[in-house]
């Protein structure tokens, strides 16, 4: 058994050369991770490794002199006040010292007030929607999710550098400002984290909470929804990109045009395959993940497609659910997200693929029934 | 303990040696009121429980061998993290230690059984029903919950009926525990032999005590908190919905405040079986008797009242989070001392290494070792950045698994003799012994280095950068169990064929069971109480 051990240890200690062995918290990108690391080192080699030798040293030198084996024999001796007062206060003592700069860092993190920018990052099963509230890029929201192909998950194809870790729409913000998150959430709880900045904030449906951070370089970094919520929790990452201020003041611009240019013609009357082609790729992003690329679902969780009752039904309720989600299960209100063109297109995709046969909806079908 | 004992009365034990209540095979399992069967089962039950969640755990570690899926679908994975830790903490480890309170409690203050027979039997026939029941909703429409242990709303209404099932077994298995721990207090209250102070019983008896009120006062508030859950999911409440005028928050407040006395229930009763073996193998009495029982008891009053550090995240106010923080620092102190007493006991002893004093002496290094990365998690900048890494995971199990189950396997070789009379293979122990240290650490060490380079827990993938001590990790997880299987090995032949254990195995074991009764204990013991002078 052992041997079998030492030789996967060794098998690994080959394969894993190529990847560097990450074993500390990823090179801090804001003053609070800088504190952040600061602390741990502290409370690392100031606390903890001072009591670990001197706990251990006596444990050690026990074992190893004290034993029946060398003939020591067991003194009697079972109370000391002196001592047993001592190892009681030296610790609360050290406990205090240890609270003053950690007390600093608590408050530090804490302060949101007077932010250059506010973002809202709204959590959703499974990818997030941000919003810029109040700063330069008022007005800028988008979703974003994992960019990361399903056949490197699911089946074995190669897997990119930044696996799990990259998004087809990335957080953009200005380096050196102190960016305000707000977190929210549509259905369950989520966590909106990312390691370089120090910054993680539960997201909860139905209550506004914040946090913030201030990146010092310019650069991409990457982080994960760090709170259980359901299926593919550990497939919605968080991508923020930073840049000089310039580039983001380009950068705004850019999506205040596209924007403008996307700006739909909601009475445009939409070719079948044209809008099927359309729903397909809103399928692939938005929908495969519960009810699968085969239309089949996984049940009873997620419902099959192919042969529902409900997108072979009326198009009212097929549009009605896509718009306003299913209470108490995973389905949620796509009215929020997506433009009433894409649900649209995905409602026809939906209502022409896998054998079924319902025909397709047009835009302004659904925008008769979002309210 | 040095013990007057009054032995008059001790032969007549031999009248009624034994017999078993009347009934024979499986009858004298199902009908039996005697504290020694009823400990036996409980043991047993842990067992199974521990190998079922074991097997949950090489699925998880199998699936998190490499990046992608390739075993189980997410969906399976989470079923497999939700049920591996209840079935571990409700299953295992909890029964575990009723089992040694069964057996010992009574034998170590001079009772001769526990103070209301019958309902212990119902303790713990209560839980082969609760385990049927989790392990029932694996085969329900939509499998079991895929929560976490935690079972967070709102995602539990997200679930299917076997989240029902799971609410059910959780309320029948607080039911079980509330009613062990009624019975365990009354037992040492009222039933300690004539001369027994408190201040005079074995350790063991005094975490088991205060465990029992810590048991009698938060399974309550859990069954609360999925009775909550319950009626959310079905008749229409908003307690955990916003939507409603609810709180998913509430739902965290609520079952930590289960949730951190909880880790006490598990941590206290080890605590006292370490505090019998470490004397025993010095040879030597347990260092700071009184302030042990101090400690112990200041644990158990500041588990009250630090729950909410398993939420720095959900964005409580600034006041809260500082409260939060000193209080549960403040938990290092009492903790400390019982660690310095424990190694004041094994200074100037006469230390022999046997399998219990082994896995003893691993406790006290690897549950320190979980004490410390509890220290680094109650600040509050520090745990922000490691909440729901894998750096908690590693220092929960150096908690529960270095802690808690080192601490059983501790118990179960240093009394199986006792309970027996017949002594296990001590090669095969130390073998045990060392392979589960090694394949522990390989495990979950290395899983403090995933957590701060910043990989989430729950995940049933994961980005390239892990890969390494993901795989380390797994492979431990492998040896492990293997190293498992030794134990079954040793313990199974020494109860077929073990040789004959003597009278008293271990010299320096001081309790009344050791000193005072013969070797394999007979069913039934004092019948009339000794009396310590």
């Amino acid at each position: 058994m052992f041997i079998s051990a030492l030789a996967g240890a060794a098998a690994l200690a080959a394969s894993g050369a190529a990847a560097a062995l990450e074993w500390n918290f990823p090179p801090a990108n804001s003053p609070i991770a800088d504190d952040i690391h600061w602390l741990h080192q502290f409370i690392m080699l100031a606390v903890v490794l001072p009591i670990f030798i001197l706990v251990f040293g006596f444990m050690f030198y026990a074992c190893y002199r004290h034993r029946k084996s060398k003939g020591h024999p067991a003194e009697q001796f079972h109370e000391n006040t002196t001592v047993e007062i001592l190892w009681t206060i030296i610790p609360a003592v050290i406990l205090v010292v240890i609270a003053w700069p950690v007390t600093k860092v608590v408050i530090a993190q804490k302060d949101t007030s007077s932010p250059d920018l506010t973002i809202k990052a709204t959590g959703y099963q499974w990818k997030w929607g941000y919003d810029y509230l109040k700063g330069e890029g008022e007005g800028v929201s988008f979703v974003s999710m994992l960019a990361t192909p399903r056949e490197q998950i699911d089946a074995g194809a190669p897997k990119d550098e930044h696996y799990l870790l990259e998004v087809d729409r990335e957080l953009v913000v200005p380096v050196g400002k102190k960016i305000r998150v707000l977190t929210t959430a549509a259905d369950v709880i989520h966590a909106w984290w990312v390691p370089a900045f120090g910054a993680k904030q539960d997201a909860i449906p139905g209550f506004i909470r914040d946090t913030w951070f201030r990146a010092e370089k310019s650069g991409i970094f990457r982080g994960q929804c760090a709170e259980l919520c359901g299926k593919e929790h550990g497939f919605m990452p968080i991508v923020v990109r930073v840049v000089s201020q310039d580039d983001y003041t380009q950068w705004v611009a850019q999506q205040k045009q596209a924007a403008a240019a996307r700006a739909e013609d909601i009475n445009k009357k939409w070719e079948p395959k044209e809008l099927v082609a359309q729903g397909e790729k809103v399928y692939a992003a938005n929908c495969v993940a519960c009810h699968q690329a085969n239309g089949r679902g996984t049940p009873p969780a997620f419902p099959p497609l192919a042969g529902s009752k409900v997108v072979n039904g009326p198009k009212e309720g097929h549009i009605d659910i896509v718009l306003n989600g299913k209470a108490g299960t995973a389905m949620q209100p796509f009215g929020k997200q997506l433009s009433d063109t894409d649900i649209a297109a995905v409602i026809g995709y939906e209502r022409s693929s896998w054998g079924n046969k319902a025909g397709i909806v047009q835009p302004a079908e659904v925008r008769a029934r979002h309210k | 303990m040095s013990a007057v004992i009054d032995t008059h009365g001790h032969g007549h034990e031999h009248d009624h040696g034994d017999h078993h209540g009347g009934y024979s095979g499986i009858m004298r399992w199902i009908t039996t009121t005697n504290h020694k069967d009823i400990g036996t089962l409980y043991l047993w039950f842990a067992g199974i429980m521990f190998f079922a969640g074991g097997m949950m755990a090489l699925v998880i570690r199998a699936e998190l061998f490499e990046p992608g899926l390739q075993l189980v679908n997410p969906d399976f994975f989470n079923q497999m993290t939700t049920m591996h830790g209840l079935i571990m903490i409700f299953g295992a480890i909890m029964p575990a230690f009723v089992g040694f309170a069964n057996w010992q409690i009574p034998m170590m203050i001079g009772a001769p059984d526990m103070a209301f027979a019958r309902l212990n039997n119902w303790s713990f026939w209560l839980l082969p029903f609760a385990a049927t029941l989790l392990m029932l909703s694996f085969f329900t429409p939509g499998g079991a919950p895929g929560t976490g242990w935690t079972l967070y709303a709102p995602l539990t209404v997200q679930q299917g009926i076997g989240m029902d099932f799971t609410i059910f077994a959780v309320h029948i298995l607080g039911m079980s525990s509330i009613l062990g721990s009624i019975n365990i207090i009354t037992t040492i209250l009222n039933m300690r032999a004539p001369g027994m102070t408190l201040m005079k019983m074995p350790m063991f008896c005094w975490t088991w005590l205060i465990t029992a009120y810590l048991l009698v006062a938060v399974m309550p508030v859990l069954a609360g908190a999925v009775t909550m859950t319950l009626t959310d999911r079905h008749f229409g409440t908003t307690f955990f919905n916003a939507a409603g005028g609810g709180d998913p928050v509430l739902y965290q407040h609520i079952f930590w405040f289960f949730g951190h006395p909880e880790v006490y229930v598990i941590a206290l009763p080890a605590f006292g079986v370490i505090s019998q073996v470490i004397p025993a193998f010095s040879r030597k009495p347990l260092f700071g008797y009184a302030s042990m029982v101090y400690a112990t008891a200041a644990i158990a009053i500041l588990s009250f009242i630090v729950w909410a550090h398993h939420m720095y995240t959900v964005g409580m106010p600034v006041t809260g989070q500082l409260f939060f923080m000193y209080a549960t620092t403040l938990i290092a102190v009492p903790t400390g001392v019982k660690v310095f007493n424990w190694v004041s006991t094994m200074w100037k002893g006469s230390l022999s290494f046997e399998t219990p004093m082994l896995f003893a002496i691993g406790f006290l290094f690897l549950f320190t070792l979980g004490g410390f990365t509890g220290l680094v998690l109650s600040l509050v900048p520090i745990d922000i950045q490691l909440q729901d890494t894998y750096y908690v995971v590693a220092h929960f199990h150096y908690v529960m698994v270095a802690g808690a189950m080192f601490s059983a396997f501790a118990g179960i070789y240093f009394w199986l003799p006792k309970w027996t009379g017949k002594m296990y293979n001590e090669t095969l122990g130390q073998w045990h012994f060392w392979l589960t240290l090694i394949f522990f650490n390989m495990i979950f060490f290395v899983q403090h280095f995933l957590g701060m380079a910043g990989m989430p827990r729950r995940v049933p993938d994961y980005p390239l950068m892990f890969e390494t001590w993901n795989k380390i990790s797994s492979i431990g997880a492998f040896g492990f169990a293997v190293s498992q299987l030794i134990f079954l090995y040793n313990l199974f032949t020494t109860l077929k064929s073990g040789a004959t254990a003597p009278q008293k195995p271990w010299e320096g074991a001081d309790s009344l069971d050791w000193t005072h009764l013969p070797t394999p204990v007979p069913y039934h013991t004092w019948e009339t109480p000794p009396v310590l002078k």
